[in-house]
């Protein structure tokens, strides 16, 4: 007998309580559970929660968004970017190419080139407010899962109020698990000496978060 | 070090290990002060949400639902992780699951792999089982890092390293980096973003060059096959990422039955757990991803013990847990005893009515562990997933002492009362007889009352000495209330 | 209405005081309060530790003792809760076990009837203010059953909030346990003992002359961990505070 069938023939003899004709659906699931907590203002509660955990917010609007960029990674001293494939042009335009090398998110470049990158600049899938959090699902704008992890410095561009959910209740429905997902709330952290909360571990440090007023 | 950390094998019952423990001042320190702190903190995060109790209740509901149909849960879940591309195995015991574990790792020719911190693992030792199979596991949570490389044992669920100070942590990584890889700085302290720092150091390189990653999960979604990990400092990620072949052994409750559930247990987790409104990071894969992420993917599925706690009705509910914690950090008995006195990868509240559960209560540790509670009932009332561990604890202490039906790697059958109460048994036998004869109780309650000038108010004889040695006896009164009374209502109090 | 006290064995043996200041009490309060003779122990000992079997004979006598009432009023959280929440738990399995619904009905018949004595105050009696005198300082300390199992919640502290001449004070931590935990306190002593001594040691630093409960059980914990430790800081029952009056102060 395999394995399998001995795990699962021990599953249902465990469960010779369960009436054979009930379905799972009939067990209750009672869901008054609020859909959202948010009062009137998800993008200053996002921006509230993000910086609660260290993320730098920054606010701009279309216009102003190279030259934020291009700031924030001169004030990094950053010397190369990790550039998705399907980021906007635009972006970082302001960017001077002479300066920071563009490394494109390709699958030939290794973890170790990563490595010795400075930055990477992506979009995002959706933000939720309540927990000051930014989903990735690998888009265009946001490429493969160790570009976003590597990399000691990451520009996260949110467009606001579009890709603003007030609650995780309200982000899943978005998203599609087909798509490899990363949840990020804040720059890396650890409790793991004394309980305390401490910044900064294996991803990347700084977390900078761009709200973009559309 | 042999690449495998210590093993829970062997160790005395609790008491025994508890009583060491309460005489360790560091540790009793180190505890109290990491506990204390993150109960209030917990109270906060858990404070914010207003509709807390329906969210708890929805987990539990959830989680019941699962476990009653457990079956059905599962064989979707299989379905969905091969047709997206991941290869599902399934492993009845921990012997089973290692062999699986191994052989897979042998095929790649790999002798190295990277961790991230996964109970499942810690609990059937998969790092002593590839060890000697001559493969090496790196584990990169911080605090599973610290343990380690301090050839020690973890002590708790989300903190493994808890009973550890920043001093000892510093010493520790100062002492013993340099054998496995980058050492630690010469000038470290004790600062703990200093020795986040180092552990970053240390164990990035091996990040960069490892080819196989382990992991366990904390959700898995049967309706689309996705794998949820939670974590904070981003050795997850790595290991969930950078190499080319991901592991990952996951215990059979771990299930949920559909993707929006996930709404509620990605609230009440990280509130209960770090008291956080949400963890640094949450991974989620489905199978494999073209260009992104491992190539390959295995899910081991493991039993070990859960399908005898699943046959229990009262037990069952143990299985909801989602180790967020916060029972161990809410525990005045843990945060006294600490991890180690529990005997297993599950300390605190949860692990005395687990581990009894998925061992079995023949061991003389296994069966002294749901007595390790003063039945307070702070535990209960911390719980995301309502597990009402005093409920579990009363009923396991009676399968202890009064012995009845259990099941055992998947067969039914009676085991008998423990040896070594039959004092106990004996006594509290005898205390019914009593208690169930007024005309008796009375009788003992004035032999009492005439010798209370007798009795010793600090040191009893026999196992009345377990009272005295720290506390003295009430002064036994002239006498029983009922004598009061009938004397009273005779008329004979002068009212 | 007819109301019985339910004592409990460790009070009628051990705190005869807290059995006579409960009567006094609602005496004061116009309750006619009587004392069936019949009972004896809830048997929460017997089935803490694991004996269920053992505390049925307990539970068939405590429904006997206390049939025809309409309260049974309890002057101890733990034997409260212990009625409450575990008859129903002893009935269940009994059925389970092929032997009929007899304590199932038993404990339907005392559930709703069992009271603890803060309970039978606030919500049976609705008063707060049971014109008690006590010039003293005193902190109070919150025992687990009674308020994680029964949910007594601020009713034992507004009944001493209006006891006249009484200044409480906070205890740090009131919501720890104290560590008796029944047979806790002996099988798993060292532990117990450091938890006793936590306690002891946050009701001395209130500066408290006197720690008051609703549970005597854990008193006797307490109690005798502030004697050992020398200090001169009073366990008091929660119905001796509030049956002293300034005619008859309670002994």
């Amino acid at each position: 007998m395999s394995a399998r069938d001995v795990v699962l023939g021990r599953v249902r003899r465990a469960l010779a309580d369960v009436p054979r004709e009930e379905r799972p659906e009939q067990v209750p699931v009672v869901r008054d559970y609020l859909a959202s907590h948010s009062p009137a203002d998800p993008v200053g509660m996002l921006a509230e929660h993000l910086a609660d955990y260290r993320a730098l917010v920054h606010r701009t609007d279309a216009g102003g968004l190279p030259e934020l960029i291009a700031r924030l990674l001169a004030e990094r001293g950053s010397g190369s970017v990790v550039v998705p494939a399907g980021l906007p042009k635009g972006w970082l335009s302001a960017v001077p190419a002479d300066t920071v090398r563009r490394v494109p998110d390709a699958p030939s470049v290794t973890a170790a080139e990563l490595d010795a990158v400075d930055s990477v600049v992506t979009g995002c899938a959706v933000a939720i407010a309540e927990t000051g959090t930014i989903v990735l699902d690998g888009g265009p704008d946001q490429g493969r899962r160790r570009t976003t992890l590597v990399p000691d410095h990451h520009v996260v561009v949110v467009r606001v109020p579009d890709q603003v959910v007030e609650s995780v209740g309200q982000a899943l429905p978005l998203l599609s698990p087909v798509r490899p997902l990363t949840w990020i709330s804040g720059p890396s952290a650890t409790s793991d000496i004394e309980l305390d909360r401490v910044e900064g571990v294996h991803g990347p440090r700084t977390l900078e978060v761009v709200l973009v007023r559309e | 070090m042999s690449g495998a950390t210590g093993t829970y094998l062997g160790m005395p019952p609790f008491p025994r290990a508890a009583k060491d423990a309460v005489r360790d001042a560091t540790l009793r320190a180190n505890l109290r002060h990491a506990t204390h702190t993150i109960r209030d903190k917990r109270a906060a995060a858990v404070a914010e949400l207003p509709d807390w109790p329906e969210l708890r209740a929805a987990g539990a509901a959830i989680k019941d639902r699962t476990l009653r149909h457990l079956d059905h849960y599962l064989v979707q879940l299989e379905e969905r992780v091969t047709a997206a591309g991941g290869v599902v195995h399934w492993a009845a015991d921990a012997a089973e699951a290692n062999r699986i574990v191994t052989a897979l790792v042998k095929e790649t020719g790999e002798r190295e792999v990277i961790k991230v911190k996964s109970m499942a693992t810690q609990e059937i030792g998969l790092n002593e089982a590839l060890a000697k199979a001559g493969i090496r596991a790196n584990e990169t949570d911080l605090a599973e890092l610290i343990v380690q490389l301090g050839d020690d044992l973890p002590s708790h669920i989300l903190v493994p390293a808890i009973h550890r100070n920043r001093g000892e942590i510093r010493d520790i990584f100062a002492r013993n980096m340099a054998r496995w890889g980058r050492a630690a700085p010469e000038t470290l302290t004790d600062a703990p973003a200093e020795l986040a720092e180092a552990a970053r150091l240390h164990l990035r390189e091996k990040f960069l060059r490892a080819k196989v990653g382990i992991s366990g999960a904390n959700f898995m979604v049967a309706e689309t096959g996705t794998l949820v990990v939670v974590e904070s400092e981003g050795n997850g990620r790595m290991c969930l990422t950078l190499p080319e072949t991901l592991i990952s052994v996951v215990g059979i409750e771990k299930v949920v039955p559909s993707w929006q559930d996930l709404e509620v247990f990605l609230q009440t987790l990280p509130r209960s757990s770090t008291a956080e409104r949400m963890n640094p990071y949450t991974s989620m894969w489905t199978g494999t991803t073209d260009g992104d992420g491992p190539r390959v993917f295995h899910l081991v599925l493991l039993d070990n013990g859960r399908t005898d706690t699943l046959a229990d009705e009262v037990g069952r509910q143990a299985l909801r847990c989602i180790r967020c914690s916060a029972c161990l950090n809410v525990c005045p008995v843990y945060e006294r005893a600490g991890g180690h006195a529990y005997g297993s990868a599950y300390p605190g509240p949860i692990g005395a009515i687990l581990t009894p559960q998925l061992r079995g209560t023949a061991g003389e540790l296994d069966a002294s562990l749901p007595y390790a509670s003063s039945l307070c009932g702070a535990c209960y009332e911390v719980c995301p997933v309502a597990i009402d561990i005093p409920e579990v604890l009363v009923h396991l202490r009676e399968r202890v002492v009064q012995g009845g039906p259990v099941t055992v790697r998947g067969t039914r059958t009676r085991i008998r009362p423990a040896k070594g109460h039959a004092a106990e048994r004996a006594a509290l036998r005898a205390a019914t007889w009593a208690l169930d004869r007024p005309g008796a109780m009375r009788a003992g309650q004035r032999l009492a009352g005439r010798s209370r000038r007798l009795l010793p108010r600090r040191s009893l004889p026999g196992p009345g000495r377990a009272w005295t040695a720290s506390r003295d006896l009430p002064a036994v009164p002239a006498e029983p209330f009922r004598d009061w009374w009938q004397r009273r209502t005779r008329g004979e109090d002068g009212r | 209405m007819r109301v019985a006290l339910f004592l409990t064995c460790v009070n009628d043996t051990l705190y005869p005081a807290t059995g006579r200041a409960v009567v006094t009490l609602l005496e004061r309060l116009g309750v006619e309060v009587d004392f069936p003779v019949e009972q004896s122990c809830c048997g929460q000992p017997q089935f803490n530790t694991g004996y269920r079997h053992a505390s049925e004979p307990l539970v068939r006598r405590y429904a006997r003792a206390f049939e025809g009432y309409d309260h049974i009023v309890v002057p101890s959280g733990s034997c409260a809760a212990m009625v409450r929440d575990n008859y129903p738990r002893i009935g269940r399995k009994a059925a389970a076990e092929g032997r009929g619904g007899e304590l199932a009905g038993l404990a339907e018949s005392v559930v709703p009837r069992t009271v603890e004595l803060t309970e039978f105050l606030v919500d049976v009696l609705g008063v707060t203010d049971v014109g008690a005198y006590y010039p003293h300082r005193v902190t109070y300390h919150p025992t687990c059953h009674g308020l994680r199992m029964l949910g007594l919640g601020e009713r034992p502290r507004r009944l001493l909030e209006a006891v006249r001449g009484l200044e409480l004070v906070e205890l740090p931590g009131a919501q720890e346990c104290c560590g008796f935990g029944g047979t806790f306190a002996v099988k798993n002593a060292a532990v117990s003992a450091a938890m006793g001594a936590d306690k002891a040691r946050a009701v001395m630093a209130t500066g408290a002359s006197a720690v008051c409960t609703v549970d005597n059980s854990c008193q006797m914990h307490i109690g005798g961990t502030l004697s050992r430790l020398g200090s001169t800081v009073r366990p008091v029952h929660i119905a001796e505070i509030l049956a002293s009056t300034e005619e008859v102060p309670f002994r």
